[in-house]
């Protein structure tokens, strides 16, 4: 784990990443402590600037607060990463296992699936899933899933393919060691690291995507969020700036910092990459 | 070392990068080649001996390592201090190449006639008809049939031996005083190596070369060197002769060398007890590749791998397996362990066929035939400890955790390794220690059978001779019958009771070792014993005890992958 830190540590950028994350991290975890109450409340004056009439980022033409709208809205832009990430490394980890592992006309349906998956737009499909589900929280996050599960799938079906081969994996066949055990025991674990790097970066993903559905309106109503807020804010543009502005900021700052997070793991945690001092 | 000399490598440091196991690569080199003489560097994995090539040709791994002190004299000139545009213009036509591996070091994209064209466009004024007619040429003296067609092809279109043969004419276009070459035969088969070495005896003469030819196998270096350098740990140990490097090796390192070269003469065979373990009848296996999705797509291509193999195995017997790349030796082995299916025949052990058991089946007669593998850095699984891989099989035999881990102890300390290595990652061991540790999990199960699948081949001479006798003293110790598949018959001689040579996918002759040796009946065979390195010379007095190089810590790659599994 110390070996790993120096690794990482290497990687400027990404140590900035880092701290910009837990940064927002500290902010979502904190935000009923910071701004009790709905962000939904009426707190003041409407349409203030930043700094006027007690509000830190201004105010929205209803009189809710930015700022506080901020805060809640980075616990569902995170949580909504998490879990869908989550979802979708399984989903994928599963498919491209069973295909890469047991190849032949296993692979060939799973495979042809996941294509059909990664055919259509993955933006449309999602608005399109919402859309015929409820705008509900958990639709949005089923949603996000299945458009990113594909990419999973083809990695971790790549890694198995050049690993069900390797002599220690015959190995394990010589001493009658069963298919299930085989594939979580011995070749799983020799592929995490590209899948943490995946998953990784699939979180900042599926932020932009619940942001943008968010914005067209196909977001969960009763939760705040960072793309909510710029698409209700996004009529004031010229005569509220600050509405969409700091939400905006907060997604890319937000986003860029995940990215460099997941390069900074990338670059400890392929061997291949690890010569480079 | 005559003034006369075309190369003068003096003193010669070459620096690692700080941090790596030793500072310097090279330490302290001193080699000459003359005008038309052969130079031989031999020495093991890590000996420096291709980096001192590299450094004569400027293609260090810079800024990482590089020539810290010394001078590389061509002519004269001192290579080390030559700019990068002199070097350009010495390389191709003062001294050229040839590598190891001719798919790698030919551009896959680019027809061999194109590549070999680029030559002379490069170094001279030539017209393009000119250039053509040149390549043909060089390509006619290289003994390639149809130049023409050869010109047009892509090196994947060409036999290994062709495109060394391309390489080589390459390499030549020019007419280069000094030519390197880098193991050029190690990838390839016996036979052809035989005709290459040939080649390039030949072509060196002919055009009175000087060549630095780097190797670690002493039978190529008695098939074509005249005078030899032996290289350990970066420095030159000893220079002379060939001839009397080879009969009377004076440093101590260059006899444990040479003494660990297994002898062509077969060691005699052990009276075995007659009762045959496994017999094996009609084995066939074809591998279908190509035909797409659900069966469509292209016509599937069709590999013979194996066709009607049989053998008998007498218990305590070795039974051993050559034939070059692509003979069907390893599916073979394969078969026999259930790793691949035959589609048809008999695998009989003990009277029971266990070709058609389902894998369920299967289980029970898995213990009784086990399996050590080629490539000690594939065959572990990097994840787990040493402890963990060799008890595995016994832990899924459903023996108790603890017993299992004690016989994994004893069977740690039975291959020569001591007891530390129960908790420790495979990165952290050697070669020939990683294939110790391939051999105690291959014993874990006490087998009756044990398929070794060129379970030396991946290693040094040195290392190979220490396996080889551990192997030994292992069957003898368990009454182990053996099925040892090699490609190398100076191991086969020196191991197997008796020899089962294959072609193509068809066993060609079967019989007692000596007898096979001694009066080979079948044509293949005959060329392939025909075509060993160095069969005419049977080592250095024997006297000599052998004091191989004690087994060296984990190689500079392990090295890494240490840093890389202590990260994950």
């Amino acid at each position: 784990m110390r070996d790993f830190w120096t690794l990482y540590r290497r990687n400027r950028s990404a140590v900035l990443g880092l701290i910009v994350l837990g940064l927002v991290v500290v902010l979502a975890a904190t935000a009923h402590f910071l701004f009790p109450g709905d962000p939904f409340r009426l707190a003041g004056t409407p349409m203030s600037g930043p700094g006027e009439n007690g509000f830190l980022l201004g105010s929205d033409q209803l009189g809710r607060d930015v700022a506080a709208g901020i805060a809640h809205g980075a616990k569902t832009s995170l949580m909504i990463g998490l879990i869908a990430t989550v979802v979708a490394v399984c989903i994928g980890a599963v498919t491209g296992a069973l295909a890469g592992y047991f190849g032949g006309w296993i692979d060939d349906i799973l495979m042809r699936t996941t294509e059909m998956f990664q055919t259509i737009p993955s933006f449309i499909f999602a608005i399109l899933l919402v859309a015929i589900m409820t705008s509900s929280i958990e639709s949005v996050i089923i949603a996000i899933a299945v458009v990113s599960w594909p990419a999973v799938a083809r990695l971790v079906r790549g890694e198995f393919l050049s690993l069900r081969n390797r002599e220690f994996v015959l190995a394990c066949h010589t001493i009658g060691m069963g298919d299930l055990r085989i594939m979580l025991g011995e070749i799983l674990p020799n592929c995490l690291s590209p899948i943490i790097v995946i998953g990784s970066l699939m979180v900042a993903t599926a932020i932009l995507i619940e942001s943008g559905l968010a914005f067209l309106g196909l977001g969960d109503p009763n939760v705040m969020s960072w793309g909510r807020q710029i698409g209700s804010g996004r009529t004031l543009l010229r005569s509220a700036w600050w509405v969409c502005t700091f939400p905006g900021i907060a997604i890319l700052l937000t986003v860029l910092a995940i990215n460099l997070v997941g390069e900074g793991l990338n670059d400890a945690l392929n061997p291949r990459l690890r010569e480079r001092r | 070392m005559s003034g006369s000399a075309l190369l003068e490598i003096r003193k010669l440091h070459v620096a690692l990068p700080p941090g790596s196991q030793r500072p310097y690569a090279v330490e302290d080199a001193s080699l000459s080649v003359a005008p038309n003489e052969i130079l031989c560097v031999v020495g093991e994995s890590g000996s420096g001996k291709s980096l001192t090539a590299r450094a004569v040709m400027g293609l260090l791994p810079a800024p990482h390592v590089r020539v810290a002190e010394g001078e590389i004299a061509f002519l004269g000139e001192d290579l080390v201090k030559a700019s990068p545009a002199r070097m350009r213009a010495i390389r191709g036509a003062g001294i050229s190449m040839i590598f190891q591996e001719p798919m790698t070091a030919l551009n896959p994209v680019m027809t061999i006639g194109r590549q070999i064209g680029e030559v002379f466009e490069l170094h001279t004024r030539l017209k393009a008809a000119e250039r053509h007619a040149r390549t043909a040429k060089l390509l006619t003296d290289v003994h390639l049939p149809d130049p023409a067609g050869i010109m047009a092809a892509y090196p994947h279109q060409l036999s290994g031996g062709q495109r060394q043969r391309a390489m080589i004419a390459m390499a030549l276009a020019l007419d280069p005083k000094l030519l390197i070459a880098d193991e050029p035969t190690t990838a390839l088969d016996v036979t052809t190596q035989a005709q290459i070495l040939h080649l390039i005896k030949e072509m060196q003469r002919e055009h009175g070369t000087g060549l630095l030819f780097i190797t670690h196998d002493f039978g190529v270096v008695a098939e074509i060197a005249d005078r030899v350098a032996v290289m350990q740990h970066g420095r030159v140990v000893e220079t002379g002769p060939a001839e009397r490097i080879l009969r009377e090796p004076e440093h101590p390192y260059t006899r444990a060398l040479i003494a660990a070269v297994p002898s062509l003469t077969p060691r005699p065979a052990r009276a075995a007890s007659g009762k045959t373990v496994l017999k094996v009848e009609g084995l066939t296996k074809t591998f279908r590749s190509g035909g797409r999705f659900l069966g469509l797509g292209g016509e599937a291509r069709v590999v013979h791998a194996a066709k009607r193999v049989g053998f008998a195995l007498a218990r305590g017997e070795t039974l051993g397996i050559v034939g070059e790349s692509g003979s069907g030796k390893s599916t073979v082995a394969r078969c026999l362990t259930r790793l691949v299916e035959a589609e048809d025949g008999i695998i009989a052990l003990d009277g029971v066929d266990l070709r058609p058991l389902s894998r369920r089946a299967m289980r029970p007669w898995r213990s009784r035939i086990q399996m050590v593998f080629q490539d000690p850095y594939a065959s572990l699984n990097p994840r787990r400890k040493v402890g963990r891989i060799v008890a595995q099989g016994l832990h899924l035999a459903g023996t108790e955790h603890r017993e299992a881990e004690r016989r994994a102890r004893e069977l740690l300390d039975l291959v020569g390794l001591d007891a530390a290595a129960h908790d420790r990652f495979p990165h952290e061991f050697s070669g020939g220690q990683r294939q110790r540790i391939g051999i105690a999990r291959a014993l874990a199960l006490e087998p009756e059978i044990l398929v070794a699948d060129e379970p030396v081949s991946a290693l040094d001479v040195s290392i190979q001779a220490q396996i080889l006798e551990l192997l030994d003293q292992i069957r003898d110790r368990m009454n182990l019958s053996m099925v040892f598949i090699t490609h190398d018959l100076r191991v086969a001689a020196q191991v197997c009771d008796r020899i089962a040579v294959m072609r193509h996918g068809e066993v060609v002759e079967v019989g007692r070792t000596e007898a096979v040796f001694a009066d080979p009946r079948h044509a293949y065979t005959q060329a392939l014993i025909g075509a060993v390195p160095g069969r005419h010379w049977q080592g250095a007095a024997p006297d000599q005890h052998p004091d191989p190089d004690p087994d060296p810590g984990p190689a500079p790659e392990a090295k890494m992958e240490r840093e890389a599994a202590a990260a994950r």
